[in-house]
């Protein structure tokens, strides 16, 4: 894993004592609201719909166990026993106060996290794969580079007031589980015929009012200069997005209207000038970077069976268990997704008992995932029996990743001011409805955004639930065959919106019509392409 | 009737103007009329209040109930975490929200 060198401390310390400035400025009326607004969120404390809200950054979702440690105990001394996690694989508070905002910001220094880059019109946090340095597909581990481009866009003058906010998303298999086409920027490292590495840039994706998947502009690009690359997306889009509409702003706005070959053109233009300029970092920088991304002390020639007499622990194993590039070795999915639980939410006593785990069976290692789950990347199949009891004993046992339990769900009208309508209690009764036929209904990836701006990932949802609001009453919109991956592919709107519990048959509906009219081992989102909307149209509205 | 809401600078607690002060129950919430736009400047200058809006409510059997479910959510707490609303004993309080 990254450790902050000196220079990495130094920037983030002296940003709490900064921010612990402004706080008393405002406290005492040196500046006003509107002028300590940009600040703040500069440092991820939003004023949400019950009191300030945190988010803190965590770097491509990596965590070590002191971090989530941490996590807990700001959950316990700060806030009110519980943090969520997001798609953005980061964490957030609900009921932070302004007054102790610095100290949990000193807190968080303590061991190397902070909340920039969570807010603002700047390249927000980066993320990647869950599995990176696990997975067994995967070319090379991509979290050096993330960790590069931390490196690089932090506080990087050019691009801190960008026309919009600015996500990037880097993965290195051909499996994409970081919805990678749905960024501003996807970067896929991949292996060209001679064997070198390089990397496949995708720009002007995204979700929110007009989800566009991102077309591949530059299908290979060489690690030396890839830093370069990105400076030169940034540049085109910083000089020629809408700054003058806020709902045009996003580089996939620019991309769509220049057209693809076009904004390429602007690109390498710029790319072939900024080569002449030396922006690229030093290689010995991402070579010292790398070298921190070492693969853990595994142990070799250990057996790879498991016993699997305990059905429930068997149906874990099956489910939420992925295999891992070492012999003996599996990643473990641990779901914040109890049935008829809050998507995403985890406990203090449950981050603490996480970072145990993590320290005693992982390597010291977790990751947050954009589903809203927890990963532990290195785990001993020998030891898989006697995590998964601690975990089951914690309510962090369920078997159901990317089935219907394993529902995404934004924090909604419960939490957020933006919100049209709440998530969360639909997800909890579709949750509750659905659990019992989860083995039957297989995978299907359920997501939930509670307005328009599609934190929830509605879009990419094998099956998508939007908030609306109708003359101030809450309303539901079902969308069908999205999907994130290698086969991105946006939802369609099935038709007129329902209430809450319609919104619950719809799905129960839509599920009915798949397990009806799956052929062999279709997944939900195969039956549909295979069929189309209108069998399930008829079951929902007929 | 027009009620004011904000958040306390310092806490962030979602507060209601009482005529006085700035109440955390809604049912001490008063109409502000035609005064709304003078008070809320006056108070957030004051820096008691932070983002303060004036929204409509009406006053009915069990008190001032905000027109929009999004207030009425400020006003009780998350309708998920009945342990974490003001009224965390009363089990039927999540149907005021609705
Ligand atoms: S999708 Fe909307 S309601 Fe949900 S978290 Fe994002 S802004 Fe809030």
């Amino acid at each position: 894993m990254y450790k902050y060198d000196t220079y990495d401390q130094q920037l983030v310390d002296t940003r709490v004592e900064e921010f612990r400035d402004q706080v008393r400025r405002r406290l005492e009326g040196h500046i006003t609201e509107d002028q300590f607004k940009p600040l703040r969120l500069m440092n991820g404390l939003y004023l949400q719909l019950h009191a300030y809200m945190l988010r803190v950054a965590v770097p491509y979702g990596t965590l070590n166990s002191a971090q989530m440690r941490m996590l807990g105990h700001i959950a316990d001394k700060y806030d009110r026993g519980y943090g969520h996690f997001t798609t953005r694989q980061n964490i957030q508070y609900n009921w932070i106060k302004l007054e102790q905002a610095p100290d949990i910001l000193a807190d968080l220094a303590s061991v190397e996290m902070h909340a920039i880059q969570t807010s603002g019109n700047c390249i927000r946090n980066t993320t990647s794969d869950q599995y990176a340095g696990a997975a067994a597909d995967e070319v090379v581990d991509p979290r050096p580079y993330a960790e590069l481009i931390r490196q690089w866009s932090t506080f990087h003058p050019e691009f801190s007031f960008l026309p919009r906010k600015f996500k990037m998303a880097v993965i290195a298999s051909d499996t994409d589980r970081a919805a990678m086409r749905l960024h501003d920027i996807g970067i896929k490292i991949v292996r060209n015929d001679a064997s070198d590495l390089g990397a496949a840039f995708y720009v002007g994706g995204g979700m929110g009012r007009t989800p566009m998947i991102a077309p591949c502009i530059n299908p290979f690009v060489p690690l030396d200069r890839f830093i370069t690359y990105a400076e030169a997306c940034l540049r085109v889009y910083n000089r020629h997005g809408r700054r003058d509409n806020k709902y045009k702003a996003r580089i996939k706005i620019l991309v769509h209207e220049l057209g693809k070959e076009e904004y390429t053109r602007q690109v390498e233009a710029e790319f072939a000038h900024l080569l002449t300029q030396g922006v690229e970092p030093p290689l010995a920088e991402l070579e010292r970077i790398k070298a921190q991304f070492t693969e853990p002390p595994f142990e070799v020639g250990i057996s790879d069976e498991v016993d699997r007499s305990d059905p429930d622990f068997a149906l874990w194993l099956e489910t939420n268990c992925l295999a891992h590039r070492q012999p003996g070795y599996v990643a473990v999915t641990i779901s914040l997704k109890p049935v008829g639980g809050i998507p995403g939410d985890a406990s203090a006593d449950q981050m603490r008992l996480m970072a145990d785990l993590a320290r005693d069976y992982s390597f010291d290692e977790l990751r947050v995932t954009h589903a809203q789950n927890v990963v532990l990347p290195h785990v001993k199949k020998a030891d898989l029996y006697a995590l998964w009891q601690a975990l089951d004993a914690a309510g962090l046992g369920t078997a159901n990743l990317d089935r219907i339990g394993d529902i995404i769900a934004c924090p909604g009208l419960d939490y957020c001011s933006l919100a049209n309508a709440r998530s969360i209690p639909v997800a909890q009764k579709i949750s509750e409805r659905l659990s019992p036929r989860s083995d039957e209904i297989g995978e299907l990836k359920l997501k939930i955004s509670g307005c328009i701006n599609a934190c929830g990932h509605h879009h990419a949802g094998h099956i998508g639930i939007l908030g609306v609001d109708r003359k101030g009453v809450e309303n539901y919109q079902l969308l069908l065959g999205g999907n994130e991956g290698a086969d991105t592919s946006l939802g369609t709107i099935t038709g007129p919106g329902f209430d809450e519990d319609g919104i619950v048959d719809a799905v129960d509906r839509a599920t009915g019509v798949y397990l009806a009219n799956k052929q062999g081992a279709e997944r939900f989102l195969d039956t549909y392409r295979r069929i189309g909307m209108a069998p399930f149209k008829e079951a929902i509205y007929g | 009737m027009k009620i004011l809401t904000g958040n306390d600078l310092k806490t962030g607690a979602v507060v209601w103007w009482d005529g006085v002060s700035w109440s955390l129950h809604v049912e001490d919430a008063i109409d502000a009329g035609d005064q709304a736009e003078t008070i809320l400047a006056r108070e957030q200058a004051t820096r008691r209040v932070n983002a303060a809006y004036a929204i409509d409510a009406t006053r009915e059997e069990g008190g001032v109930r905000p027109a929009h479910i999004k207030e009425r959510i400020r006003a009780l707490g998350p309708t998920v975490r009945a342990d974490l609303t003001l009224k965390p004993a009363d089990p039927e309080a999540g149907n005021w929200v609705i």
